[in-house]
């Protein structure tokens, strides 16, 4: 369920994302992954252990519940609380990247009640960086690098017209562009790298992921 | 000088198999199994992780060093020691799970600091050749030559004592070429009952180096 309280208007350049966006965009992200679990798992099955699109949805389901017991008053602690959560209920490897990336996005925004196009970005490029550092992928890896590279670098340069949508939506539409890229990649990182030439021609499931919180993303502020 | 370890695995059965195999040769190390999800399925788990991390912390301790299994092992673990409140009393070993943490037990049993017990985890990692042409060169400063008499020869048990008592001292040491910090490569002599170990050091603790192997072999490691 959305949280009722009205957003305001997202789109106009002076308008920023609060709490509520962010409570929005986790609950959106979850049903995503329920909505995607079978298609994440397929795309998991030849390249990883088949267990992406039901650890995600396990994460996030719990996300929910964690919101649901003690709802956080800002954007900040709502990312953190994401961090904690899915580092501990995932189990897979998405469970310590994503949550250092949403622990990196939650340091990156700090207390802020009203987060502007710049401080989004920079919590976009946190984020990757957090991963990166984690993960210990480059560009080319065939991870969930390669959906997130290119949403930090379109949401730093749409961040130049002081819109947060048109961050959001550009994020969203690189990263999507991103994972589509990992179809032809040689796998580099993770289970799937033990597979060499057999990794090509499939998309990598945490590029997929990535794409699917990052348009939730922009859903949150429609 | 007291080492604790942890164990990190993406299954549970394999974190508490690891540790009684390894508790079996270093049975006064604190060795606390961390694998699995918290609901028990395949995985790794941050709360797990750092409850034994907290438990092994709270003991008396010099440090912790930390084995993982594959890849998000070593990152939900990297993750557990970025919450701790002193970070730097937590070394992760890059070693294979099992060899290493039976390397890292023995020389956690035999008194080594926590930088000595990772080396000697990680120790059993490399190509032996490598190791060989690095030492190849070093003139010896203490030399010895004992022959092996116990039935089994160069085993896995002697070779984890000779490799953990070793990383805690301050010398460079070959068994008839083998690099005596490394279980494995000691393992790979298939050294026999009868054979005469040739042993050269240097550094330090040369001298010391080669009366501690001494006292193992000639006491046919305290077996049979």
């Amino acid at each position: 369920m959305l949280p009722s309280t009205p957003l305001r208007s997202a789109g106009a350049s002076d308008v920023g994302l609060d709490v509520n966006w962010a409570l929005r965009w986790l609950t959106l992200s979850a049903e995503a992954m329920a909505e995607h679990r079978e298609e994440l798992i397929e795309l998991d099955r030849p390249i990883g252990d088949s267990d992406h699109g039901e650890n995600m949805d396990r994460g996030f389901k719990a996300v929910m519940v964690k919101i649901a017991e003690a709802p956080p008053e800002t954007a900040g602690a709502a990312l953190k609380l994401t961090a904690m959560t899915l580092m501990s209920k995932v189990g897979g490897a998405a469970g310590p990247l994503y949550g250092t990336a949403f622990l990196r996005a939650a340091t990156a925004l700090g207390e802020a009640a009203d987060i502007d196009a710049a401080t989004l970005a920079s919590a976009f490029q946190a984020a990757r960086d957090g991963i990166v550092a984690r993960g210990k992928a480059e560009s080319g890896d065939k991870t969930m690098v390669d959906a997130w590279t290119p949403a930090v670098d379109a949401a730093a340069t749409a961040a130049g017209d002081s819109d947060v949508h048109k961050v959001l939506v550009a994020a969203a539409e690189a990263a999507e562009a991103g994972a589509v890229s990992t179809d032809p990649m040689l796998a580099r990182k993770g289970r799937a790298s033990y597979l060499g030439e057999r990794s090509i021609g499939h998309r990598d499931p945490g590029a997929v992921s990535t794409a699917l919180i990052l348009r939730a993303a922009v859903g949150a502020a429609e | 000088m007291t080492v604790n370890l942890v164990v990190v695995s993406h299954s549970e059965k394999i974190a508490d198999g690891a540790v009684e195999l390894a508790a079996q040769m270093a049975p006064d190390v604190l060795i606390l199994p961390a694998g699995g999800t918290d609901d028990g399925r395949i995985g790794t788990s941050l709360g797990r992780i750092m409850a034994a991390l907290e438990q092994a912390g709270d003991a008396n301790s010099d440090g912790i060093v930390v084995l993982t299994d594959l890849g998000s092992a070593v990152m939900t673990a990297e993750s557990a020691v970025e919450f701790l409140a002193d970070p730097s009393s937590v070394l992760l070993a890059d070693a294979p799970l099992v060899e290493g943490l039976v390397a890292a037990a023995v020389a956690a049993q035999a008194g080594a600091d926590p930088h000595g017990v990772k080396e000697a985890a990680e120790a059993v990692y490399r190509p032996p050749a490598a190791v060989q042409h690095a030492h190849a060169h070093r003139p010896p400063e203490a030399t010895g030559d004992f022959e092996l008499i116990n039935l089994a020869g160069m085993h896995a048990r002697p070779a984890a004592k000779i490799a953990g008592g070793l990383s805690g001292m301050d010398a460079e040491v070959t068994v008839n070429g083998a690099d005596g910090a490394s279980m494995t490569e000691l393992m790979m002599l298939g050294a026999v009952k009868g054979t005469v170990l040739h042993v050269e050091a240097s550094g330090p603790e040369a001298t010391k180096a080669v009366d501690y192997l001494r006292g193992l072999i000639t006491a046919g490691f305290g077996e049979p």
